[in-house]
C-alpha cells in the first residue's frame, strides 16, 4: 500500500519535473511545477511529515506557484516570445545527468542508519522549538525581510528615474 | 533568552538599531552631512560594547566569556575569534561611510537607505562570525548578502541594475547548493550545530577508511565550498566578481571586497576547523586545489583588464587564493597544529586596509573624473598627489613589497603553508610566489600610469575632508602593519586559540 502510494506521488513528482523543462509554454511550465511541487508534499505526508506537508502545499503550492505566474504574466509582451526555445539543452540534460548519478552514488554508497528513530515531529513541539532553541535565526529574518523590502522599493522606484546608460565601453576578459 | 544572553548580543542589536535609525533620520532631513555623521559616530556604540566584552574576556581570563558561558541559545559565540572580526567589519564599515560622503550625492532621495542597507549588511557579518549552528549561518549569510545586492543596484543605470541581478541570482544558486550541503551534514549527522557535527563526524571518520567517512559528507562539503566560495570570491566561483565590481556604487564595491570577504574566510575558519575538525586530513586538498585556481586566474585575467575596478574584481580572486592557502595549511604531518589559522586572520587585516586605500583613492578620482579607465588615470601624480601616492602605496602593499603590512601576511601564510611538510604545500607555495610576481605587472602598470604619463587635463583633483580623513587612516594602517605587525599578529595568535580548543 506504502509503496503503491510512493510510485503514484514519484510519478508526479517527476513526471510535473519533466513537464517544467520539456514544455516550450512558460505559463505550461508554470503549472506543471505546481503539479511536481504538490508531488513532493505528498512524499512528505508519506513520511508523517504532515506539517511539512501542509507548509508545502500552502507556500510552494500556492504562493509560489502564483508568484511565478504573476510575473509571466506582467512581463509578457511582444518583445518576449511566450514560446521559448532553450537552445543549451544538451548541455543541460549532461549536467542533469551527471548531477544525480553524483546524488545517487552518494546516498547509495552511504551507509544509512537503519535503527535511527523515525518519529514524526508534534505541532506544539515544533512552535516551542521555534521560540525557544531557534528564537535567534527567527529573529534574523525578520531582518532579512526588512532588507527585501528595502531592497525592492530601491529597484521599484528607480524606474522612475530617467535611466541613462552613460556607461564605458564594455570591459574585455 | 536571559539579560546575559542580550549581553552578549548586544552590539549586534546595537547595528542592527543604528541601521533603522539612519533610515529614519533620512526620513526627516536631506543633508549627507548630518546621516554621515549619525551613521559614523553611531557605530561607535557597537564598538564600544564589543571592547566591553573584549574587556571582560580579557580580565576574567576567558573563565567567564569561555567555550561555554559565552555561547547565545547554542547559536552564536561571542569569543575572541569573533570579537576579532567585529572590530574589522566595523573598522571597515566606518570608513566606507566616511568616504561615501561625496558620492552618496550621485543617489538623490535614497541616501539613507543606502548607509541603512551597508549597516544591515556589517549586521549580517557580525552574526556570520560568532554563528556556530548551520541555520544561523545560512540566515547570517543572507542578511549579508541580500543588502548588497540591493546595493549593487543602486544607481539609476543599466550597468548597476546588471550588477544587483547578477550578485543576487549567482548568490542565490550559491546559497541553495550550500543550504543543499547543510541539508546533508544534517541528515548524516544529526545536527546543526558545530560541535556536535563534529564529534558525529570523528566517530564516523575512525569506522570508516573512505575519505571523509562517506561519499555523502564529501558531497556536502563540496556543495558548501561551492557557497561558501561564491562569498570569498575564489575561482571557480568567481563569475560575478569582475561584473559586479565594475557596475556596482565603488563604496558598496569597497565594502564588499573585504568586509563580505573577511566574515566568509571567518565562516570557512570556524565551520572547517571546529565542524570537520576530524576530517582535517582531507578537505585541505579541496582548498589547495581552490587556492591554486583563484590565485592563477585571478592573475593571468587581471593582466588584460583596462577598467580598474574591473582589475580590483580580479586582483581580489587573486587574494582568495593566497588566503586559501593559509586557511589549507591546516597541521602538518606529524600532527601539530600550525599557524596557518592566524595567518588568515593577519592577512585579512594587512588586506583591508590595502585594499579600502587603493578603493578609496578610485571614489575620489572616479567621482571628478567621471571614469574608472586607467588609461584616464595618466599624471594623476600632478592632479592630485595625495591620492595617487596613497593609491600607490595601497598598490605596492598588494603585491607583498616591504614595509607594508601585506609583506608580513604573505610570508606568515607561506610559511604556514611550508610549516606543514606537505610536498603539496611546497608547490602551492610555489604557485603563490610565481603568481605574486605576475601580480606586480599589472599592479606596477597603474602606478606607471599615474606617476610616468603626462596628465591629459591639468584641473586638480581633490576630495572633501571625511573623505581624506578615512583616507589618511587606511593609509597609516598599511604602514602600521608593515612597520609594527606585532600587536595584530599576537591579537590574531589569540584569536585562533578559540579554533582549536573547541
Amino acid at each position: 500500500m506504502q509503496l503503491a502510494l510512493f510510485i503514484i506521488v514519484a510519478i508526479f513528482t517527476i513526471g510535473g519535473a519533466l513537464g517544467v523543462v520539456a514544455t516550450r509554454n512558460v505559463v505550461h511550465a508554470a503549472l506543471f511545477l505546481l503539479l511536481s511541487l504538490l508531488g513532493a508534499a505528498g512524499a512528505y505526508l508519506l513520511l508523517f511529515a504532515e506539517f511539512l506537508a501542509l507548509v508545502q502545499v500552502l507556500i510552494y503550492g500556492g504562493a509560489v506557484t502564483i508568484v511565478v505566474l504573476f510575473a509571466v504574466m506582467l512581463t509578457r509582451s511582444s518583445e518576449y516570445p511566450r514560446i521559448t526555445d532553450n537552445r543549451q539543452w544538451p548541455l543541460g540534460l549532461i549536467t542533469a545527468l551527471v548531477l544525480s548519478s553524483v546524488l545517487g552514488a552518494a546516498f547509495w554508497l552511504t551507509p544509512a542508519d537503519a535503527d535511527a528513530e523515525r518519529k514524526a515531529p508534534v505541532f506544539t513541539d515544533l512552535a516551542s522549538s521555534l521560540f525557544t532553541k531557534w528564537a535567534l535565526p527567527f529573529e534574523i529574518a525578520s531582518l532579512v525581510l526588512l532588507v527585501a523590502l528595502i531592497g525592492a522599493i530601491i529597484i521599484a522606484r528607480q524606474q522612475n528615474v530617467v535611466v541613462t546608460d552613460d556607461t564605458s565601453p564594455e570591459g574585455e576578459d | 533568552m536571559t539579560a546575559y544572553d542580550l549581553y552578549l548580543v548586544s552590539p549586534l542589536l546595537a547595528l542592527a538599531g543604528l541601521a533603522m535609525m539612519v533610515i529614519i533620520v533620512d526620513l526627516l532631513t536631506r543633508r549627507t552631512g548630518l546621516l554621515v555623521g549619525v551613521a559614523f559616530v553611531g557605530l561607535a556604540a557597537p564598538a564600544a560594547l564589543s571592547a566591553w566584552q573584549l574587556a571582560e574576556l580579557v580580565s576574567t581570563g576567558e573563565s567567564r566569556l569561555s567555550a561555554q558561558g559565552s555561547v547565545v541559545l547554542h547559536t552564536l559565540s561571542i569569543d575572541r575569534f569573533s570579537l576579532f572580526f567585529n572590530f574589522l567589519i566595523l573598522a571597515a564599515a566606518g570608513l566606507v561611510i566616511l568616504v561615501s560622503t561625496d558620492y552618496s550625492r550621485r543617489m538623490e532621495r535614497l541616501q539613507g537607505e543606502f548607509f541603512g542597507l551597508l549597516l544591515l549588511s556589517a549586521t549580517g557579518m557580525m552574526l556570520l562570525v560568532s554563528a556556530t549552528e548551520l541555520i544561523t549561518m545560512y540566515i547570517a549569510l543572507e542578511l549579508t548578502t541580500l543588502p548588497l545586492a540591493a546595493m549593487a543596484a543602486f544607481l539609476p543605470n543599466g550597468r548597476s541594475s546588471e550588477a544587483g541581478m547578477k550578485f543576487l541570482i549567482i548568490g542565490a544558486l550559491s546559497s541553495a547548493l550550500m543550504l543543499y550541503g547543510m541539508a546533508l551534514i544534517y541528515g548524516f549527522t544529526g545536527s546543526t550545530r558545530l560541535d556536535e557535527i563534529a564529534a558525529a563526524l570523528s566517530a564516523g571518520a575512525s569506522a570508516g577508511a573512505f575519505p571523509f567517512g562517506s561519499m555523502a559528507v564529501l558531497l556536502a562539503i563540496v556543495l558548501l565550498l561551492a557557497g561558501f566560495g561564491f562569498k570569498m570570491s575564489a575561482a571557480p566561483f568567481q563569475m560575478w566578481v569582475p561584473d559586479v565590481y565594475e557596475g556596482a556604487p565603488t563604496p558598496m564595491v569597497a565594502f564588499l571586497s573585504v568586509a563580505s570577504k573577511a566574515a566568509a574566510f571567518a565562516l570557512v575558519l570556524r565551520v572547517f576547523y571546529v565542524g570537520f575538525d576530524a576530517l582535517g586530513g582531507d578537505w585541505w586538498v579541496l582548498l589547495a586545489g581552490l587556492a591554486a585556481l583563484s590565485m592563477t586566474i585571478g592573475n593571468l585575467v587581471a593582466i588584460a583588464q583596462r577598467n580598474i575596478k574591473r582589475l580590483f574584481g580580479y586582483s581580489t580572486i587573486a587574494h582568495a587564493g593566497y588566503i586559501l592557502v593559509g586557511v589549507a595549511a591546516v597541521a602538518s604531518v606529524d600532527g601539530t597544529a600550525t599557524f596557518g589559522p592566524s595567518s588568515v586572520l593577519f592577512y585579512l587585516a594587512a588586506y583591508t586596509a590595502a585594499n579600502l586605500t587603493a578603493f578609496f583613492a578610485i571614489v575620489c578620482i572616479g567621482n571628478r573624473i567621471n571614469s574608472d579607465e586607467i588609461a584616464d588615470y595618466s599624471g594623476m601624480l600632478r592632479r592630485a598627489p595625495f591620492l595617487a601616492i596613497a593609491l600607490g602605496l595601497a598598490l605596492i602593499a598588494l603585491i607583498g613589497v616591504p614595509p607594508t603590512g601585506l609583506f608580513f601576511a604573505k610570508i606568515y601564510v607561506f610559511a604556514a603553508a611550508i610549516n606543514t611538510g606537505e610536498s603539496l604545500m611546497t608547490w602551492l607555495v610555489i604557485i603563490g610566489v610565481v603568481n605574486s610576481a605576475v601580480s606586480a605587472y599589472y599592479y606596477l602598470r597603474i602606478i606607471k600610469v599615474m606617476f610616468l604619463q603626462t596628465p591629459i587635463h591639468t584641473e586638480r583633483v581633490g576630495a572633501s575632508w571625511p573623505v581624506n580623513v578615512a583616507l589618511g587612516i587606511a593609509t597609516l594602517a598599511i604602514l602600521w602593519l608593515g612597520v609594527a605587525p606585532t600587536p595584530l599578529l599576537g591579537a590574531a595568535e589569540r584569536a585562533v586559540s578559540v579554533l582549536s580548543g573547541g
